[in-house]
């Protein structure tokens, strides 16, 4: 039996790929590559609201935040499951990340300087989560589309929790308002950039989509998110920082303008406002919580050694 | 150096009357805190009413790329399957 045919045929017939299934080697780096960066987008992605945990103005907003930002962690984790199904060790991975050697979505190294970015994120930047992910659900690896189904079911709490604090807030006073439009202003252009360079720049996007664990292109799952916003922030009443941004009605979608991809590319370099702090605090916190793990470890062995000598 | 702790699997059943399912896994020192780790990671929505964890390296599997021959015995015996039998259509409750 030719079992790269095999896998071609059922990968072409929407059939998912189970763990255990023979798959090419490519297949299998690119996916491990694809759902750590994922995993480690969830974990980077708790620190900039982490950030205003402690400063929510009220029992019922902190309550929130706290749920959503579990929530992430839990994200995180589920993806991680789905890279060990493929081989990968999770130790590595983390070691990966807090070394600088693997990536995570550039979104999470702009800062977040006022509590309306809380509400800002919840509806950008997990709205364009949402845009990514949906179609994720019917990627072809099957640990990974399961993943996908949970988190999309817990992401549509993330970003209407947002959507309903900016509300709020643009129901307040004058000063409020402003504060949204500026927050709306700093995370409009880099919520863009979270689709990934326009397609023609787009090394892995071709394999990806044959192998279908891409659904759609990095400029399709764009607009679409445009489309989807654009009715939002005129029912919000912000303005979005796009002086191109008008519906085109020959396209049947809105036209728009290309978010600035060389300081996309600076930060993904590492250069972006927040990515040292945020790879620092996640080392720290790694290596704060050994003392933690080690002694757990030993907990658990010294039962085991009880156990057997009960026995 | 980091430590490391084994790997378990989680199976969740969602409610009264259903089957535990195959949810994910995850990392945990020992089965009491695997449990614990397993109600904050996978039922923060009520998706349970009771949790099994079991090590990941107690379970044996059947592999996939042996799917033919070990899965042939069911294959031939159409008969097993009530479609199988003729019967006329008048025949009432059947
Ligand atoms: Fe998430
Ligand atoms: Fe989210």
């Amino acid at each position: 039996m030719d079992l790269e045919a095999e896998f071609e045929r059922t990968v072409a017939a929407e059939h998912r790929v189970e763990p255990r299934d023979w798959m090419p080697d490519g297949y299998r780096k690119t996916l491990v590559r694809q759902i750590a960066q994922h995993a480690h987008s969830e974990i980077i992605g708790m620190q900039p609201e982490g950030n205003w945990i402690s400063r929510a103005p009220s029992l019922r907003r902190k309550a929130i935040l706290l749920a959503k930002v579990q929530d992430e962690a839990g994200h995180g984790l589920y993806l991680y499951a789905a890279t060990e199904t493929l081989g990968a060790d999770r130790g590595l991975l983390t070691e990966n990340l807090i070394s600088g050697r693997q990536k995570y979505s550039s979104i999470f190294n702009y800062p977040t300087l006022s509590y309306a970015d809380v509400g800002t994120i919840g509806w950008l930047v997990d709205g364009a989560a949402i845009c990514n992910q949906v179609p994720l659900c019917r990627t072809s690896y099957g640990p990974y589309a399961r993943a996908m189904i949970r988190i999309c079911k817990e992401e549509s709490f993330h970003q209407r929790q947002g959507y309903e604090l900016l509300m709020t807030m643009m129901s307040g006073t004058d000063a409020q308002r402003a504060m949204v439009q500026e927050s709306v202003d700093r995370f409009w252009w880099p919520s863009l950039m979270m689709f990934g360079p326009p397609d023609a720049e787009s090394a892995n996007t071709e394999q990806s989509m044959k192998w279908r664990i891409k659904r759609n292109t990095n400029d399709e799952l764009r607009q679409k998110f445009v489309d989807m916003t654009v009715p939002q922030a005129e029912k919000l009443g912000v303005t979005l920082p796009d002086p191109l941004l008008k519906w085109n009605p020959e396209r049947g979608h809105h036209d728009f303008g290309q978010p600035d991809w060389d300081e996309f590319w600076q930060v993904v370099g590492g250069n972006g406002p927040a990515n040292a702090q945020r790879v620092a605090h996640r080392r720290k916190a790694h290596e704060d919580g050994e003392w933690v793990r080690a002694a757990a470890a030993a907990h658990a062995a010294k039962r085991t050694r009880t156990k057997e000598s009960a026995a | 150096m980091s430590s490391s702790w084994p790997l378990w699997e989680v199976f969740v059943r969602g409610k009264r009357g259903l089957n535990h399912v195959h949810v994910g896994s995850l990392h945990a020192p020992d089965a009491e805190m695997a449990l614990r780790n397993a109600r904050d990671v996978y039922t923060r929505r009520n998706e349970g009413v009771s949790i099994w964890v079991v090590p990941a390296e107690a379970i044996t599997a059947s592999s996939p790329d042996e799917k033919d021959p070990f899965f042939a015995p069911s294959g031939d015996k159409v008969y097993r399957h009530p479609t199988f039998y003729a019967i006329p259509e008048d025949v009432p409750h059947l």
